[in-house]
């Protein structure tokens, strides 16, 4: 048991440190405000150009082929830096490396970890949200290509990206999980149309809905075999369900820090239960940190814990909608005369962390079936 | 950074936990099995671990903060009604002072349970507490308490004598006891200390007392949810396992990962106790035990919940559990004082 920096990592740190002195854009959260999101492109340029970005993932397509405790280092550097939270793109990477064929993994990873390639999620749909498997968007051949037709929702980034990895029916005749397949798709053509989803906080700039109507897709995009879909879906779903995968320490303390200073700048003028769910907040906030120090610890092993990324992602939520709660507390009436409130912002966007990645209570069935062995009824 | 166990930390682990498994009581009633109680107190001396945090020779302790621990959530995972984190505790105190060792020795606690008694006359005037003595009267006549002294910038030790018997005293935690001390009875002074006790050392020392208390809340969290998650599979209603049921099955579920996010600051708190700067290491105490006190009160209510009618018997070994929380989570402050604590130092806000 060490959580000291090893020689390297220290070495890493210090110069991440210093770089972040000179080159924090000073982002607003991705949560609250559409800035983020506007110039969210700049920042991972920044970090891919300077060398903090894919730390883990194989130098072969730009990563750093570094142990993923690195990560934790760069979360913590940037919470402390008041940074904006790296872009979340592991659990593209992990689909595609672990499913794709090594045409696929030379063509598309080195442009989605340098981000001159940006990428959108298109799994659910209207009528397919926790039961993906039942998703009715197709995908028929014709030639050297598939014709796609349907409708994508709660697509992040889907107006900013120039690719979509999408999942539809190549078989209509078999099982629902064994018909789908996965492609890489072009969004910049006639056959598909996006348009933004406003999130209850206002933000506009994050989720979209996208509709396929004969779109094309050559067929060697197909990412795995044809019916290979369902198993690429849960893996990039279960790296999803990881806060070490998707850095999101580094928000909840960046927004933890701020209450604390605007606290500490005049105690008397807040009450003892909001002192109280600052405190809580901070805690909360250093149980997931020292949570995603121990899981990155224990894939030092090699070990994939599988189905245990869903106590990791209840435990996530809890942080997150803990913090936002506590952000709503310290902000007060404010929150309710001012709709600019970035508290009052932080609070809805929490809500949909029991949502996205999977609902909490499918994480729920997850682990009282799969890793407490509790029978299914 | 690394947060696995060492192969000797895994080792001792696994070691502390069959121990803890073949001599603890299996029921609510095997709790009165002096004999197999005795077996179990001489194997935990036995194996040396009750001197963990002992001088071992050059003022450093014998294991640190990680080992400890290790032992105290084995213990607590069987509900293993033996003393340990008193005794470890007090030797950890008595080397500080400069002691030699002070085995077998407890703590006495001002009645909050908060922190150490604290004296200035020849008799204490408020009463104290023993938490978790060795029941063997040869090691635990009397308890540590702090001499309070204005004019030097440390505390000296001193003894007061315990005059209840732990073997026998009836408490909230079925498996370790808390002895009253009343006013009156007398100090002691201890020969032999030739170092004060700073604030730091009391910083340090209150870290792996919060390091311990939150091991023992894991132990007791793991230990519950494995009888419970057992029993939820067998007990059938309308045919079926109670545990099929998706709404036990999500209560059971949110106490898995209340239990998981307990160990990641629990282990994080064990070993900041010697490698951190001491108010860094009583920070990660406070934050640790904030979050398994509120865990370990859900946990274990959830496991009283899920069995039902006859969770809330005598004969169910659930409040077993439940007891032992309560007591670990008073001894060195409950969430609310660590929150206070924490609001304090983080928030600048003054009582």
């Amino acid at each position: 048991m060490d959580y000291r920096d090893s020689p390297a990592e220290a070495e890493f740190r210090a110069r991440l440190r210093a770089w972040l002195a000179d080159h924090n854009p000073g982002l607003p959260a991705s949560s609250t405000d559409d800035e983020y999101w506007a110039r969210q492109a700049e920042w991972h340029t920044a970090l891919y150009d300077a060398g903090f970005f894919g730390l883990s993932w194989p130098a072969r397509y730009g990563g750093h082929d570094l142990p993923t405790v690195f990560d934790v280092i760069l979360d913590e550097e940037m919470a402390a830096a008041g940074a904006p939270p790296r872009p979340s793109l592991g659990y593209l990477v992990q689909g595609i490396s672990t499913h794709g064929s090594d045409a696929i993994k030379d063509r598309f990873l080195p442009g989605l970890i340098n981000g001159t390639e940006r990428w959108c999620q298109g799994f659910s749909e209207p009528d397919a949200g926790s039961d993906l498997a039942s998703l009715r968007t197709t995908a028929v051949r014709d030639g050297d290509e598939f014709v796609i037709d349907g409708h994508k929702i709660w697509t992040s980034y889907s107006d900013v990206a120039d690719w979509c990895i999408l999942l539809a029916r190549t078989d209509p005749d078999v099982p629902k999980h064994k018909g789908l397949s996965a492609f890489a798709v072009p969004m910049d053509q006639p056959g598909i149309e996006q348009r933004p989803l406003v999130m209850i906080n206002g933000v506009t700039k994050e989720f979209g809905q996208v509709t396929f109507t004969g779109a094309r897709v050559k067929a060697e995009n197909m990412i795995g075999e044809p019916g290979e879909g369902w198993r690429l879906a849960m893996t990039i779903v279960s790296h999803e369900r990881e806060p070490g995968e998707l850095g999101y320490v580094a928000r909840y303390a960046k927004t933890v820090k701020g209450m604390e200073h605007e606290v500490h700048a005049d105690p008397g003028a807040f009450r003892p239960d909001q002192h109280e769910a600052v405190a809580w907040a901070h805690v909360q906030t250093e149980m997931l940190r020292l949570h995603v120090c121990r899981r990155l610890s224990e894939r030092l092993d090699g070990v994939d814990h599988g189905p245990g990324g869903s106590i990791d992602k209840l435990l996530m939520t809890w942080v997150e909608q803990t913090v936002g709660s506590a952000a709503l507390s310290v902000s007060g009436a404010r929150s309710v005369v001012d709709t600019e409130d970035v508290a009052l912002k932080t609070y809805l966007y929490s809500r949909a962390q029991s949502v996205m990645g999977g609902t909490s209570q499918i994480q729920k069935n997850i682990i009282a079936t799969r890793i407490l062995g509790l029978p299914t009824s | 950074m690394d947060t696995r166990d060492t192969p000797e930390q895994a080792e001792l682990r696994r070691a502390a936990r069959q121990l803890a498994r073949a001599l603890a009581a299996g029921s609510v009633g095997e709790l009165d099995d002096t004999v197999r109680a005795g077996r179990l107190a001489a194997a935990v001396r036995d194996a040396g671990w009750l001197e963990l945090r002992d001088d071992g020779g050059d003022g450093t302790p014998l294991a640190g903060g990680e080992e400890a621990a290790i032992v105290a959530d084995a213990l607590a995972g069987a509900v293993a009604d033996v003393a340990f984190s008193g005794p470890v505790l007090a030797g950890d105190l008595a080397r500080r002072a400069g002691l030699p060792g002070a085995a077998g020795a407890v703590v006495a606690f001002a009645a909050d349970l908060v922190g150490p008694a604290v004296v200035t006359g020849a008799a204490i005037t408020a009463p104290c507490f023993a938490v978790d003595p060795d029941p063997d009267p040869a090691h635990a006549d009397a308890a540590l308490v702090l001499v309070g002294d204005r004019d030097a910038d440390g505390h000296r030790l001193a003894r007061v004598a315990v005059t209840g018997d732990a073997a026998t005293a009836p408490g909230t935690d079925l498996t370790r006891a808390v002895i009253e001390i009343p006013p009156g009875a007398a100090v002691t002074e201890v020969s032999g200390q030739t170092r004060l006790l700073a604030a730091d050392d009391l910083a340090q020392w209150s870290a792996l007392g919060l390091a311990l208390t939150t091991a023992d809340l894991v132990g007791v969290m793991r230990g519950v949810l494995d009888v419970t998650v057992a029993y939820a599979a067998e007990r059938k209603q309308y045919g079926v396992p109670v545990g099929s049921f998706q709404a036990v099955q999500h209560l059971l579920a949110d106490a898995h990962c209340l239990m998981e996010g307990s160990l990641s600051v629990a282990l994080h708190a064990s070993w900041a106790v010697d490698n951190l700067a001491p108010a860094d290491a009583l920070e990660a105490g406070r934050v640790a035990k904030a979050y398994a006190s509120r865990a370990a009160r859900t946990v274990c209510e959830t496991a009283i919940q899920v069995h039902g009618g006859i969770g809330n018997t005598w004969e169910c070994i659930a409040h077993v559990y439940l007891r032992r929380a309560l007591l670990s989570t008073q001894w060195f402050g409950d969430d609310g004082v660590q929150l206070r604590e924490l609001a304090a130092t983080r928030l600048g806000v003054r009582a």
